[in-house]
């Protein structure tokens, strides 16, 4: 900066230099480029702010093609309709649009520039105008500014692609092999983000990798466990190697927001939606379904949040989460999402809809597909003279299965059981006088003839259902019902005794502290555990011998979380809560394994395992003959916990010893300070606090002497 | 046994204290008005009357004749345990925090707080036999440690004062210049504020207790680190058990936090740790304030524990406690 000179130096040192001040245009004086001489300009603000614009890019400006090209007489009319037809679409920059014009022949060139204020409100105005049609000779071409100099790269020639040779990857499922069979999971809590071994017999986590700020919001395991997903500002990532975590892919998506993996992880569909530059608008959202393995965008979609609004509950404000729901199985053959009064389902395989155009259904409200089949399900409300109905459609011939049509429903819910055997559908009705509702069930056996369907109400059918659950690849379910402070739980079957076709109840639990669900994934076990209100409440019960296993707290537990195999189940405290946050690791039988406390815990998610490859028969041959399998498994389970006792007991004589070695060290010094003590306290010679001792000292008070004389009556003798 | 609840204080209580024959317990509040008990039967004995500020700490004399102590009205007080007379007044320009008696009961050292601009110390104060012959000097000033002082204790043969307070770090003076000696290193040392110092009966060790929901146990000369007690709270106190190998801490949530949520939450137990294995034995609940004070029973089969709620719980070790293996 230059020092300040007034305006009085100024024309002192004007006069001396025999220059008129009043003669020259101050605005015509230049400073050679780049250099400001030192003087601050007056303008430094804006220059910077111009700056700012420029880091932005060039992404807000389109280049809209194919206009007419008109003489100087109609440049403004011309200017005039584009600009209504782009200032729909967001809000045009002051002076954000410039028509050049040919300056010899005075006509404009047929292009325009359009800036916009954001680059999606450009993006969105190119795909909504590209191929706008003015006139039949008029058809726009709309790009934007930035990919000129792409296009203009392209290579006259085509030149074959050349061909990587191939690398073998890492072996991305060794987890799977580890030799004790142990699960593997991650945990986020301040920034870090770690991955650990279930280490259960050793009552302690082993790390597999640690990583610091590893993660942007969240982290999500692929379904079958293969990938950790990451989520950064720039789009996803997954990681995943043989015995530690490598990028494998990228996948761009700016600001992303939400990410969902097909189930049979070819696929990863990734969401963002952002802020309009117009309040009035609604929020646009960008969708895009990329290739897991190559990381190419597959399909992408655009648009407001309202059109990806519709039905379904949950989820980010005005969007169901996940909005594309994929077919069960692992081919991952086809997705769907719900729209106003129509289902459209996409095929993987060209990524269009089936059949060209979407499944039309008035009103409907909810779908979800089946886990194993490609059947929907889907509820549509009562809507005037038609009665609410559920039906199944097959995909992709769209023809209806079984339909049921329902009457004076309020709201539906589906429940899948896992194995897509059977379809649960709470159905909630109002009662005559319309002023409460009732539930009942609707029970489907999708893979029996024709799809029976059974009707089953709880024995007190005004009880409110606060939990339903499907045992997982079994054929019992779970109903937490009532509405006292402690309600009931039930348990039904399917089947009933010889009869398979007929729905019967196992139980019925009274006062429970319960408000959740939760089945091992093998099946039998169930956590009936009572969230938020209840304090976290856990009751382990075995549906088998309806017995419980075990009951225990996991004070303020926010999240529970079985293992993929059903062993050991996790309860945690995440960050909703200040104090304690942490997580539990617990034997499926309720026995408290160990316990990790983290603050600023966020998340907990055991890596799931991919299905079983062994058949039926052979899980059943197992669990028959689980006595001659076992018996190797517990032979090494005794000798860890005994080689763990002996390292105990080493751990715990090694510390004595050294404590004992440092107390003796301090008692020679203590003794040999001896008289300096003495000396301090003028010769009081005790040291020793045990020198004085408790006396019994009986003291014997007489508290009243009273004498009374007692007539003594002759008579009596 | 069942404790015995002594109430008498009307506001949170700040620290106890036994007497060497373990008979009497001195009480401190934020209540102006140091309590003795017997250390028995939880009966209260008498008063101190004449602080006007929270009491912070007290000191009694090795034949339970004197008692000092600190106030945040700026005084440090010296009374006669029987008659309850205030002695001698040493006032200061801002609160007094900790006290302690040396061997011999010659000497004292009093720290203060930061206050008005003015910077914690400490102070040693020559206490004379004679209570008419006291005065007020300062033997010596140390100053130095940003933040509080929340404890100085005198190490072995008064030759080393050790401080400890708010920035974490604990400091061994040299008694005679007031040279610091050693500082607890940073790596190993507290991350949060020291808010409980209490040394062994021996004097060979003494632990540590710290916001960052630890203990630690040092050596009186050399400053090493030797054992570390981890829990889920933060430790507001702690003492050491003269019987037996186990350290009591105690604590609990910030007293802000502890209306937001249920009394469980706050954990307001006195937990029992192996000294030596550093693993957790047990603990004793019934307050429902974090617990601000703790005191053995210098035989041993007591303890009392002062909390934020205004009650001093009296606890008379069970025979089964004796009993405990691990």
């Amino acid at each position: 900066m230059s020092e300040v000179v007034s305006m009085e130096e100024i024309r002192a040192i004007s006069d001396r230099l025999g220059v008129d001040l009043t003669q020259i245009d101050l605005d015509s004086i230049h400073l050679p480029p780049g250099d400001d001489l030192g003087i601050p300009s007056d303008d430094e603000d804006l220059l910077e702010e111009d700056a700012l614009e420029e880091d932005q890019g060039f992404g807000n400006i389109l280049v809209v093609d194919n206009l007419p090209v008109v003489p100087k007489e109609k440049y403004e009319k011309l200017e005039g309709v584009i600009r209504k037809i782009y200032s729909q679409l967001g809000v045009i920059k002051e002076g954000g649009l410039y028509m050049p014009v040919d300056p010899e022949t005075q006509k404009t060139l047929g292009y325009c520039f359009i800036e916009y204020n954001t680059p999606q409100e450009a993006e969105l105005s190119k795909e909504k105008t590209h191929g706008y049609k003015l006139d039949r000779s008029h058809i726009f071409a709309v790009n934007m500014f930035e990919d000129i100099e792409k296009f203009l790269k392209v290579p006259d020639e085509w030149a074959p692609p050349e061909i990587k040779p191939y690398v073998p990857g890492e072996m991305l499922l060794k987890w799977l092999t580890d030799e004790k069979a142990r699960d593997q999971y991650v945990i986020r809590s301040g920034g870090d983000t770690e991955v650990l071994w279930n280490d259960a017999r050793q009552m302690k986590p082993e790390l597999v990798y640690k990583r610091p700020y590893w993660t942007e919001s969240f982290v999500q395991w692929s379904p079958m466990g293969t990938y950790l997903a990451t989520v950064h500002r720039q789009g996803a990532a997954i990681w995943g190697g043989a015995t530690t975590f490598n990028r494998l892919m990228r996948y761009a998506h700016p600001q992303v927001k939400l990410i969902d993996f097909s189930p049979g992880e070819r696929y990863l569909v990734t969401y963002s939606s952002h802020e309009p530059s117009n309040p009035r608008d609604t929020h646009r959202v960008v969708l895009n379904i990329f290739d897991v393995r190559t990381g190419k965008v597959m399909r992408d979609f655009k648009g407001s949040a309202d059109e990806f609004a519709v039905g379904g509950t949950g989820g980010v404000t005005g969007v169901s989460w996940p909005v594309f729901r994929w077919s069960g199985g692992k081919e991952d053959k086809y997705f769907a999402r719900i729209g106003k009064n129509v289902i459209s389902v996409y095929e993987t395989e060209t990524f269009s809809l089936i059949d060209k155009k979407s499944i039309k259904v008035e009103n409907v409200m909810d779908f979800s597909w089946s886990p194993t089949d490609p059947i929907l399900s889907l509820f549509v409300p009562e809507c005037g003279n038609q009665p609410a109905r559920v039906s199944l459609v097959q995909i992709p011939s769209k023809e209806e299965l079984r339909q049921k049509n329902l009457f004076s429903v309020s709201d539906c819910k589906m429940y899948w059981q896992s194995n897509g055997d059977y379809l649960a559908v709470k159905v909630d009705r109002y009662t005559k006088t319309k002023k409460s509702t009732y539930t009942g069930f609707e029970l489907f056996r999708i893979k029996e003839r024709d799809i029976p369907i059974e009707v089953l109400e709880l024995d007190n059918k005004n009880d409110k259902i606060i939990a339903f659950a499907w045992e997982p690849k079994g054929h019992r379910f779970a109903v937490i019902h009532g509405d006292n402070p402690r309600p009931d739980v039930s348990f039904y079957s399917m089947r009933s005794g010889t009869n398979t076709g007929r729905v019967s109840k196992l139980t019925t639990l009274k006062g429970k502290q319960a408000n959740a669900l939760y089945w091992s994934p093998g099946g039998r076990f169930i956590i009936l555990a009572g969230m938020k209100g209840f304090n976290g409440q856990l009751e382990f019960f075995d549906v088998d011998e309806l017995d419980t296993m075990a009951s225990a707290e996991h004070f303020m537990a926010t999240d529970v979380e079985w293992d993929p195999t059903g062993r050991y189940v996790a309860t945690a405290v995440t960050s909703v809560h200040e104090m304690e946050n942490g997580f539990n690791i617990w034997s499926f039988n309720g026995k408290l394994l160990y316990r990790i406390l983290k603050d600023h815990f966020f998340q907990f998610l055991w890596r799931p395992r991919p299905p079983s490859f062994l058949s039926k028969e052979k899980e059943e041959e197992i669990a028959k003959n689980l006595k001659k399998y076992s018996k190797k498994y517990e032979a090494e389970d005794q000798d860890v916990s005994l080689l763990l006792s002996e390292q105990d007991r080493e751990k715990r004589k090694k510390l004595k010893e050294e404590w004992e070695a440092w107390i003796n060290e301090w008692k020679q010094l203590h003794e040999e300070e001896k008289m300096e003590r003495e000396k301090l306290r003028d010769g009081e010679a005790s040291d020793e606090e045990e020198e004085y001792q408790a006396k019994e000292v009986e003291v014997e008070e007489i508290l009243k002497v009273d004498e009374e004389v007692i007539p003594f009556e002759e008579s009596q003798q | 046994m069942r404790p015995i609840l002594m109430k008498g204080h009307e506001r949170p209580l700040t620290f106890l204290k036994y007497n060497r024959d373990g008979d009497l317990l001195f009480s401190c509040a934020k209540d102006h008005t140091p309590t003795v008990w017997f250390a028995d039967n939880g009966e209260r004995l008498g008063t101190y009357r004449g602080h006007n500020g929270a009491v912070w700490c007290c000191d009694v004399s090795r034949d339970s004749s004197r008692l000092i102590t600190g106030s945040a009205d700026q005084t440090a007080m010296l009374w006669d345990v029987q008659t309850g007379t205030q002695l001698h007044t040493f006032t200061f320009d801002s609160p007094a925090r900790s006290v302690d008696f040396s061997v011999g009961d010659k000497l004292a050292v009093i720290t203060t707080d930061p206050f008005m601009g003015l910077t914690s110390a400490i102070h040693v104060k020559r206490i004379s036999e004679d209570p008419s012959e006291q005065t007020s000097e300062s033997v010596l000033v140390l100053k130095g440690p940003q933040g509080r002082i929340n404890r100085a204790v005198w190490g072995p043969l008064n030759k080393t004062i050790i401080s400890a307070g708010e920035d974490a770090v604990i400091r061994i003076w040299d008694a005679e210049t007031g040279k610091i000696l050693k500082e607890s290193d940073k790596e190993i040392g507290h991350k949060k504020g020291i808010t409980s110092l209490q040394k062994s009966v021996d004097g060979s060790h003494f632990i540590t207790g710290s916001l960052d929901k630890s203990a630690k146990l040092w050596d009186i000369r050399t400053l090493t680190l030797i054992k570390n007690y981890t829990t889920e709270r933060p430790v507001n106190a702690v003492t050491m058990s003269p019987l037996l190998n186990h350290v009591v801490l105690g604590g609990g949530q910030d007293a802000s936090a502890v209306t937001t949520t249920d009394h469980r939450a706050g954990k307001f137990e006195a937990k029992f740790y192996d000294k030596i294995l550093t693993e957790e034995i047990g603990g004793v609940k019934g307050h429902f304030g974090p617990i601000n004070a703790l005191a053995f029973n210098p035989d041993g089969k007591s303890f009392a524990s002062g909390g934020e709620d205004g009650y001093v719980r009296l606890h008379h070790l069970d025979q089964d406690y004796f009993n405990i293996k691990i």
